[in-house]
């Protein structure tokens, strides 16, 4: 029977929660990663590794791996540094991909390094040097708070010298020869406020991409919600209907192309759940309309965050849906968003959650 | 020989590294050195590009703050502190 392993990133170490296919009982073990700081954990179904991004306050920053789902952990930065005569410091590791046993990891300042060696050893890919806006966004000063760098990464599995980076604050870029060159994809996104550069400017939160049609990707965005039917070369926004424009989750269904799930938050300070009402919230329809899913979660006084990791679904016939909060909640659906169960509490708070189904 | 203390967040890092090291070194970057041949990756845990030590992390030679070129002699304490605070 296959197991369901929900890999999750708190401010105090990682935590895995496993289940079988019904995913109706859950058994957490952890804290891993001796509590640093974990900021995006994900699985590498081809070496079956659990890779970990994580930066101490004491001993800089690392990725951890276990290579036998948790029992072990080791870390490693070798090679995770920029050069000390470029200027450049590595503050943060905060985000991970994987793809075929390489293992992407996006910096702060802005950076991608590669693995390809298990995460024992890095080397230096990309600073996306040229860009549009590269000229400042090494200015610690000219960058937003989190300071994330590279703020995700996300491979073509069709080609893997193709893949997608997120520079937090600035937009989408897209290299198509394994990060030799870069192309801005922000083209029909909304900003509202000024920007010197036409291309970039853009505060992408969290871009997701159909499994089922790579043409089809939907992002959250600062200021709202964006589908994109032509693989980011464009954007339209579908925030209609949705209670607010802002929100940093995201996640597509593995088996419709039309259908996506975003969590709004209050765009405030606070960038909690509107009215301390939770809830996720579905499109079938590629954005032209929006349901609430609310069945099993608190419909009152839950002000909860869900950062832009913090929400995964399964590729079950029958998708399951997570997400994990500000305050140390997991939430789970079995059944596609439709109900909902709290299957864990009181755990540090949430960075990620990665969901792996392993047979 | 100097007497190298080192801090719980550190040990739990490295396999059969203890909280208590004897070892002969000039420096406090030779005693990095020293520890780091034994237990690959240690120098990145205290050190950054540069090299110098990383902002959180203290290090005394016979309680006088440290930095990496200062020596250490036959008989020296070296303290090896995590020093932020935090919740």
């Amino acid at each position: 029977m296959p197991r369901t392993l929900l890999l999750v990133g708190t401010r105090k170490g990682c935590f895995l929660l496993e289940s079988d296919e019904s995913r109706r009982k859950w058994e957490l073990r952890g804290p891993f990663c001796e509590g640093w700081p974990v900021y995006h954990a994900v699985h590498d179904p081809t070496s079956g590794a659990i890779y970990a991004a994580a930066a101490s306050e004491w001993h800089g920053s690392a990725v951890w791996r276990s290579r036998d789902l948790g029992e072990t952990w080791a870390l490693s930065s070798e090679g995770l540094a920029y050069d000390a005569e470029s200027g450049r410091k590595l503050s943060k590791v905060s985000t991970l991909a994987v793809d075929d046993g390489r293992v992407l990891v996006g910096v702060e300042a802005p950076g991608i390094f590669e693995s390809r060696d298990g995460a024992e050893t890095w080397s230096l890919l990309s600073t996306l040097e040229g860009q549009p806006g590269s000229e400042m966004w090494d200015d610690p000063a000219n960058q937003p708070p989190g300071h994330l760098g590279i703020s995700a990464l996300m491979f073509d599995r069709e080609s893997p010298s193709r893949f997608w980076a997120i520079v937090q604050g600035i937009g989408v870029f897209e290299t198509q020869d394994d990060a030799k060159s870069w192309t801005p994809r922000n083209r029909g996104l909304r900003a509202d406020w000024p920007r010197p550069h036409e291309e970039v400017g853009f505060c992408v939160h969290k871009l997701v991409r159909s499994p089922v049609d790579g043409k089809r990707m939907f992002q959250q965005n600062h200021v709202g919600m964006h589908r994109s039917d032509d693989e980011g070369h464009s954007w339209v926004e579908i925030t209609e209907g949705l209670p607010t424009e802002f929100g940093f989750a995201a996640a597509t269904h593995p088996h419709d192309r039309d259908t996506f799930y975003v969590v709004p938050l209050d765009p405030g300070h606070g960038r909690t759940m509107p009215e301390g009402h939770a809830a996720v919230w579905r499109t079938k329809n590629g954005g032209e309309s929006w349901q609430r899913l609310d069945r099993g979660l608190p419909e009152r006084d839950a002000y909860v965050g869900v950062l832009r990791e913090a929400m995964a679904i399964d590729a079950y016939d029958n998708p399951g849906l997570y997400f994990g909060t500000s305050t140390g909640q997991i939430f789970a659906s079995p059944d596609e968003g439709e109900t909902w169960d709290q299957i864990a509490d009181y755990l540090p708070a949430i960075s990620s959650v990665e969901v792996a189904v392993i047979d | 020989m100097a007497d190298v203390r080192l801090p719980s967040t550190l040990t739990p890092l490295f396999i059969g590294l203890p909280r208590r090291v004897e070892l002969e070194a000039a420096t406090v970057s030779d005693v990095i050195e020293r520890l780091d041949q034994e237990w690959p990756g240690f120098r990145d845990r205290l050190c950054e590009p540069g090299p110098s030590l990383r902002t959180h992390i203290h290090v005394y030679v016979d309680r006088e703050r440290a930095t990496l070129a200062t020596p250490v002699e036959n008989g020296s304490r070296v303290d090896v502190i995590a020093a932020i605070s935090g919740g």
